[in-house]
């Protein structure tokens, strides 16, 4: 058989599961460290083979069949893998990421007696992500969507002796769980709708059915409406959107490299791509998009608010990059798939940056995350604080660094949409992008300047991370840095894209028509914010405290994370618990076990005692049982016959 | 004087068989009562048999209770012997004290 790269992009990472997770303690956590990171590897070199075909070369669309998975009546789905030009960026990116997180990991993990089992997990992510990308049916797409979904509840929960990360791990698959309701009835509707699952007959049927609608309760809704909302639903859940937002944060229970790739690469992105991948039906849904508009930029302000006031290092970058995916469902609502593809990639290098800088910290401090016991670490671990610096100015939006072009075209496009819900979430991305700035400062000024707030022990102790560390952050630099200014005059031509994406009402490049201050106002807010962190972090220490006290129920409010939690706790949780509970002690307990399996066994042993007291032992007993046995026998015979 | 008949003969075989009855329920004390019982009710029977066979002037019944009192010496020896062996293990040949196979 002749390398394919096309083929081994996506099946090489499978093979480093199923090698590793099989092989793996057996062979020693040496073989399991290099097996894996060499078939990432190679997977991430026939991603780039992939990038460099399809994205540099043009080279046309590819639709490489393997097999059929199901075929009922008109309901066909096959196994295949399909790469235009969207999923060739996703698989190199996806590839490439997980090449640098697996490496970095051998490093990180070394100590842990579970690190075959923790490589062969981080493969298995891989793969089903990449099933996602490549896949060219929703079905296959929902395979690699559950998939990443196992794997991100196996990761979460990798340290699974601990209470927390248990519950977290099936806090994330549960809050996933109802996004994928709603993508299941956006499947069916699709089903229904098209009668079939694959994204090019349902793009090329779209027209004929844009006058169709659903009738519920009395009221019509246009199906085209319907499935889009249903399949942004689903997005929210695994994309950690607005409501469905919870377990994010919890998610950091996990081992640092697995924040990151849940973060960079593989899980969180995947709600994103789903969208951009519907892009030609969304196009006709103007509702839906709306509606993706408000969640987008609503989400992107609220995870902000709450990331400013949070203490856990690992819980600020979480929330931030909710925040950065409510940018990209911004983007994506407005009708600029490609600034959304784009901003998903540039900060798919600057957050898995973010991740690993703060992995390589959580190291160096020996397992701290509270950044209260953090402070005045940077000449200890200087290179952490270097990329840590690269990593915040790439988030924040700073010119020239890749965050800045993303995410100041993502602002553009919402200056340019029309209707409210554009001028709404124009609003709310500049305010994100201010309290951005300010958390991502507010992380370095409390982490590595001031006075160490740890003790002597820790402190003693500090050190740079080895080499399998190290490189990863330096490679993943470069990124942040340039990947922006590289792909920045790409993404915007619609050639580029190769009808990947529908971006037939993207209006042509009106980048100079736009207003000198909405330009600057995304610098500005971000320059404002890293200020206004110097001045609370770094000139007036105590100025955080006074304020907190002088807002006390804002501060509360920031910090319980707008009560979301608890809030689901009482309205959902509970009620679901006593539910259940009453289902359990009485519909269970008392009336199935109690009529069922446990009744009719106390009535065995009812009966067996009663018939146990006629043995009596004596003789004359039985004998006289037998007699009036034996007389009545007689008499029956003797008077029925 | 009346002739006696096969009535007479079957009303002492039932008083016989009788009385074997309410021994064995109600003279209850030890087994040898109870074995004394049952052979009596035996016997009764097997009287039944005989007179049957003379006044229906067949052989056959005779015969046959010559092979049941055969048995019933080989049962009563049974018995006996298992009340020795019996009488050997408890102490006692007490009906009362029989009482293994209570449930």
């Amino acid at each position: 058989m002749t390398y394919d790269p096309y083929f081994w992009a996506v099946f090489a990472p499978l093979l480093g599961f199923l090698t590793v997770g099989v092989f793996g303690y057996g062979l020693g956590k040496k073989f399991s460290a290099l097996a894996s990171c060499t078939l990432m590897a190679l997977a991430a070199y026939s991603g780039g083979c992939v990038f460099y075909d399809i994205v540099l070369q043009g080279a046309p669309t590819k639709l490489i069949p393997l097999m059929t998975w199901i075929s009922v009546g008109q309901f066909h789905v096959k196994w295949a893998l399909y790469y235009d030009v969207l999923s060739a960026l996703m698989v190199s990116m996806v590839t490439f990421i997980s090449f640098l997180i697996h490496v970095y990991s051998t490093g990180y993990m070394q100590d842990d007696p579970h690190l075959p089992r923790f490589m062969s997990y981080l493969s298995l992510f891989t793969f089903m992500m990449l099933m996602l990308v490549v896949s060219d049916n929703l079905v296959q797409l929902f395979f690699g969507w559950e998939g990443v979904g196992v794997a991100s509840y196996l990761l979460i929960g990798f340290w699974y002796y601990k209470d927390s990360a248990n519950a977290a791990a099936m806090k994330a698959f549960i809050v996933n769980r109802i996004g994928d309701l709603a993508f299941i009835l956006g499947i069916g509707a699709i089903f229904y709708t098209f009668d079939s699952v694959e994204f090019l007959n349902i793009f090329s049927n779209l027209s004929s059915v844009t006058d169709d609608s659903f009738k519920f309760l009395g009221y019509e809704f246009s199906r085209l409406e319907v499935i889009g909302v249903l399949l942004f639903i689903g997005a929210m859940g695994k994309s950690a959107q607005l409501g469905l937002h919870t377990w994010l944060p919890d998610a950091m229970e996990g081992p640092t490299p697995v924040s990151a790739l849940i973060h960079a690469a593989t899980m969180v992105t995947a709600g994103v791509f789903l969208v951009c991948r519907m892009s030609p039906l969304y196009e006709l849904a103007p509702h839906a998009k709306t509606f993706i508009i408000i969640i987008g930029a609503s989400t992107a302000f609220f995870a902000g608010t709450i990331a400013i006031t949070q203490n856990d290092i690992k819980r600020v970058i979480a929330y931030s990059t909710c925040s950065q995916l409510g940018y990209m469902f911004l983007a994506a609502g407005l009708g600029a798939y490609n600034i959304a593809i784009f901003h998903l990639l540039t900060h798919a290098f600057f957050k898995a940056l973010l991740f690993l800088g703060a992995g390589s910290i959580i190291h160096a401090m020996s397992d701290e995350q509270d950044m209260r016991r953090m402070g005045g670490i940077w000449r200890g671990i200087p290179v952490t604080y270097v990329v840590m610096w690269i990593g915040s100015l790439a988030l924040a939006g700073i010119p020239f660094f890749a965050g800045y072009y993303s995410k100041d075209a993502i602002l553009e496009a919402a200056w340019m949409g029309e209707g409210l819900a554009s001028n709404y979430g124009y609003l709310l991305g500049i305010a994100a992008a201010f309290m951005t700035a300010f958390y991502s400062w507010r992380v370095l000024l409390l982490t590595f300047t001031g006075k160490p707030r740890a003790d002597d022990k820790v402190m003693s102790h500090l050190h740079e991370p080895g080499l399998q560390m190290m490189l990863p952050l330096m490679v993943l630099s470069i990124g942040a840095i340039f990947a922006g200014y590289a792909g920045f005059d790409y993404v915007r031509s619609p050639e580029f894209w190769n009808h990947a994406l529908s971006l037939e009402t993207l209006g042509e490049d009106e980048g100079h028509a736009l207003p000198t201050l909405v330009h600057f106002l995304p610098i500005i807010a971000a320059f404002s914010g890293i200020g206004l962190a110097y001045v609370f972090y770094y000139q007036q220490p105590k100025l955080p405290a006074f304020i907190a006290q002088k807002f006390q129920a804002l501060y509360a409010f920031s910090l319980n994370k707008w009560y979301f939690d608890e809030a689901y706790q009482r309205v959902f949780v509970s009620p679901a618990q006593k539910i259940g509970a009453s289902f359990w002690m009485q519909g269970d307990g008392k009336i199935i076990d109690g009529y069922g399996p446990d009744g009719v066994s106390q009535k065995v042993v009812d009966f067996a005692k009663r018939m146990s007291s006629l043995q009596s032992g004596y003789v004359y007993h039985y004998a006289f049982v037998f007699i009036a046995g034996f007389v009545s026998l007689i008499l029956y015979a003797y008077f029925w016959n | 004087m009346t002739d006696i008949t096969l009535n007479h003969y079957l009303v002492l075989s039932g008083l016989i068989f009788g009385i074997g009855l309410m021994g064995i329920f109600w003279g209850r004390k030890t087994v040898i009562t109870v074995l004394m019982s049952i052979e009596l009710m035996l016997l009764a029977v097997n009287l039944n048999m005989v007179s049957f066979s003379c006044f229906l002037k067949d052989m056959v019944g005779q015969v046959f209770t010559m092979f049941i009192l055969t048995v019933a010496a080989a049962e009563a020896a049974i018995g006996l012997a298992i009340l020795v062996a019996f009488h050997r293990n408890k102490d006692s040949i007490t009906l009362n004290d029989m009482a293994e196979m209570k449930g």
